[in-house]
């Protein structure tokens, strides 16, 4: 542009920050919630009991199950229960006719009878975890759009980091209580705390849908055979072919072991079973993601089902593959413990307050010109965003939880009702948005969420037998730990809605002494 | 910048979504002719050199976007990426050409 380069920057990064703001905001917030996915569901279906982990028992039960319920099915998978995820999960796709996918069909069965498991219908934490990648869209445009916003994101850091100059000179002064100025270092200190972390979690989200977005170097080197590249990235998806003849597949379990002894020290995190009534069947066994950092989908030891006989061990993974396994694992801290998982809980969280803080002084500052209080459209239009993006969806988040125990556990659909739920909230703080003044609007939709919040141990103890108290004394921490953050996001979120109340006077009073010394750094932001 | 907005005259308008349309097609032109000529030229296996590709495509998508909103005009912008395109397309059909 006609100013100097970092004033170009300083403009691109405005400008990318307040369009691609609100959906980023909402990808930062439910990714960030989908760290405790596990916990969530299991908050969220609190009929499912936890067992002690027995793998080979699991694996026997699954097997029995899907012998009889899926026999004929193209492919089986089978995850075992680990110490987040209580449930035995069975899935199973569908045969179909070649060039076409067959249908998945899962199952949730408890791992100590092998049967399924009674619980509430609820999408659980996977709502959230699959709404910060798929934003509830057909496939692949969910995907696409949210790759596009992780790379507005990434140029949007590079950015601010080059308009930035004085980084780590300036992350030292930070200035409370004083309006605008407080909001713009509170954005520049959660922007350089945790930097590595934002840079590292926006990469990854390239890296994991690269394939899908940019896909020239496939075709430029496999043509239109994709499906070779695939499997010679992911061995382990390299299917055996049926011949037609049926076979008796030999029991799972003994596998367990055998794969074992090929690592040291793993676990076995899910099989899976080609072709399991065919002659020519293969078992393939994976170790557990938690196990390390780097993520390798293709690791697998591979069995003939019928036989028995060691069909290979995946090699470890040549450097390009690992180091996408690397910001694969990463960005989804399976490897992480209730420590580290905490960490990458609130590292999101300021990534997501990053955003918020950007778009808070977008507005902020060009509210400021407007000493009256009426905004022109385009300003109200942004507030008006603002609000429903942010607090509007904190309250759909607690509608969620609410909807999961209010709803009636017979209800048709339920699962797709909490969901539904959540939606209708959040269009709900948008026309509340609309119809309110703007702080009003801010303070209210805070108190309501503060509220909601707040009240889920309560709630949570009024329509089950799963109480604070008693979760407290079972040593259930999932459980315990679920209430007392919504108990403190509560706490939170009042005492933002209060501040928000009392700035509103605050600036009503000083607004002019501020806005001459603001005017000052503008030019740079 | 933003201060001015209501006295901008069309052209600059033009000019920011000139910059917007090169950043945005051209530079996804130039991240994935960058991710082919990484896949086609680098010493390494197939699929390696492949991810590899991609892995970095963005980095170049990154450059791109800043080129296009750094430099002083919407034409230099285009002007840039065309002229990065077209190396970046011939190094991509000669090795595509020697490799098949």
């Amino acid at each position: 542009m006609k100013d100097g380069f970092r004033q170009s920057m300083a403009w691109l990064h405005t400008w990318l920050g307040l369009t691609f703001g609100w959906l980023l905001f909402a990808i930062f917030l439910t990714g960030t919630l989908a760290y405790f996915k596990d916990e969530t569901s299991h908050w969220m279906q609190p009929e499912m009991s936890v067992r002690p982990l027995d793998p080979q028992a699991s694996v026997t039960g699954a097997q029995a199950y899907l012998q009889k319920n899926a026999a004929d099915a193209s492919r089986w998978f089978i995850s075992l229960p680990d110490a987040r995820e209580p449930a035995l999960s069975v899935m199973w796709q569908a045969a179909a006719k070649p060039g076409e996918r067959g249908k998945f069909v899962e199952k949730l069965l408890d791992p100590q009878t092998g049967e399924e498991v009674q619980t509430r219908a609820s999408s659980g934490g996977e709502f959230f975890y699959r709404f910060h990648f798929q934003l509830q869209m057909p496939h692949p445009w969910g995907r696409i759009l949210a790759t596009l916003a992780a790379l507005v994101m990434f140029i949007g850091l590079i950015t601010g980091i080059i308009t930035h100059k004085k980084i780590f000179k300036d992350f030292f002064t930070f200035r409370p209580r004083k309006g605008q100025r407080s909001w713009l270092d509170g954005h520049n200190a959660v922007g350089v705390l945790v930097l590595p972390f934002h840079l590292m979690i926006t990469y990854s989200s390239l890296i994991i849908f690269m394939s899908l977005v940019m896909p020239a170097s496939i075709i430029a080197s496999y043509g239109k055979d994709t499906q070779t590249f695939f499997k010679e990235v992911f061995p382990a998806s390299d299917t055996a072919t049926p011949t037609g003849q049926p076979g008796h597949l030999l029991p799972l379990a003994p596998f367990l072991e055998q794969a074992r002894q090929h690592w040291t020290d793993g676990r076995v995190g899910r099989l899976t079973v080609n072709n399991p009534a065919d002659v020519n069947s293969s078992i393939n066994v994976f170790r557990d993601g938690a196990d390390k950092i780097a993520h390798d989908f293709g690791s697998a030891v591979s069995f003939n089902g019928t036989t028995g006989q060691l069909l290979g061990v995946t090699p470890e993974q040549p450097l390009p593959m690992a180091i996408g396994g690397s910001f694969y694992g990463l960005h989804m801290g399976h490897f992480a413990g209730p420590m580290w998982r905490w960490v990458y809980f609130i590292f999101g969280l300021a990534s997501t307050a990053l955003i918020g803080t950007g778009l808070v002084i977008w507005l902020g500052k060009r509210a400021l010109k407007h000493v009256n209080g009426v905004l022109p459209f385009e300003l109200r239009l942004v507030q008006v965003l603002n609000i429903a993006s942010m607090s509007g969806l904190v309250v759909a988040v607690a509608v969620f939880f609410w909807a999961n125990r209010l709803l009636p556990l017979g209800l048709a659909e339920r699962a797709d009702w909490e969901v539904k739920s959540f939606f209708i909230a959040w269009g709900l703080g948008l026309l509340h948005a609309v119809l309110r003044p703007g702080r009003k609007a801010w303070v209210e939709q805070l108190g309501l969420a503060a509220l909601l919040f707040a009240a889920v141990p309560l709630l949570n103890a009024l329509t089950t037998p799963y109480h604070l108290a008693n979760s407290l004394a079972q040593g259930d921490w999932v459980m315990a730990g679920f209430d007392l953050t919504c108990l403190g996001s509560g706490l939170f979120l009042a005492w933002a809605a209060w501040k928000m109340q009392r700035s509103g006077h605050a600036v009503a009073s000083t607004q002019k002494q501020r806005a001459a010394p603001i005017s000052l750094k503008q030019e740079l932001n | 910048m933003k201060s001015k907005r209501p006295s901008l005259p069309v052209s600059y308008r033009l000019a920011v979504t000139s910059r917007v349309l090169a950043a945005a097609g051209g530079g996804y032109l130039v991240a994935a002719l960058a991710s082919v000529c990484i896949s086609l030229l680098s010493p390494m296996t197939r699929a390696e050199a492949v991810v590899s590709g991609m892995m970095l495509s963005f980095v170049f998508y990154l450059l791109a976007v800043i080129w296009c909103f750094a430099c002083r005009t919407a034409w230099q912008a285009w002007g840039g990426l065309l002229g990065v395109s077209l190396v970046l397309g011939a190094i991509d059909g000669v090795a595509y050409w020697m490799a098949h």
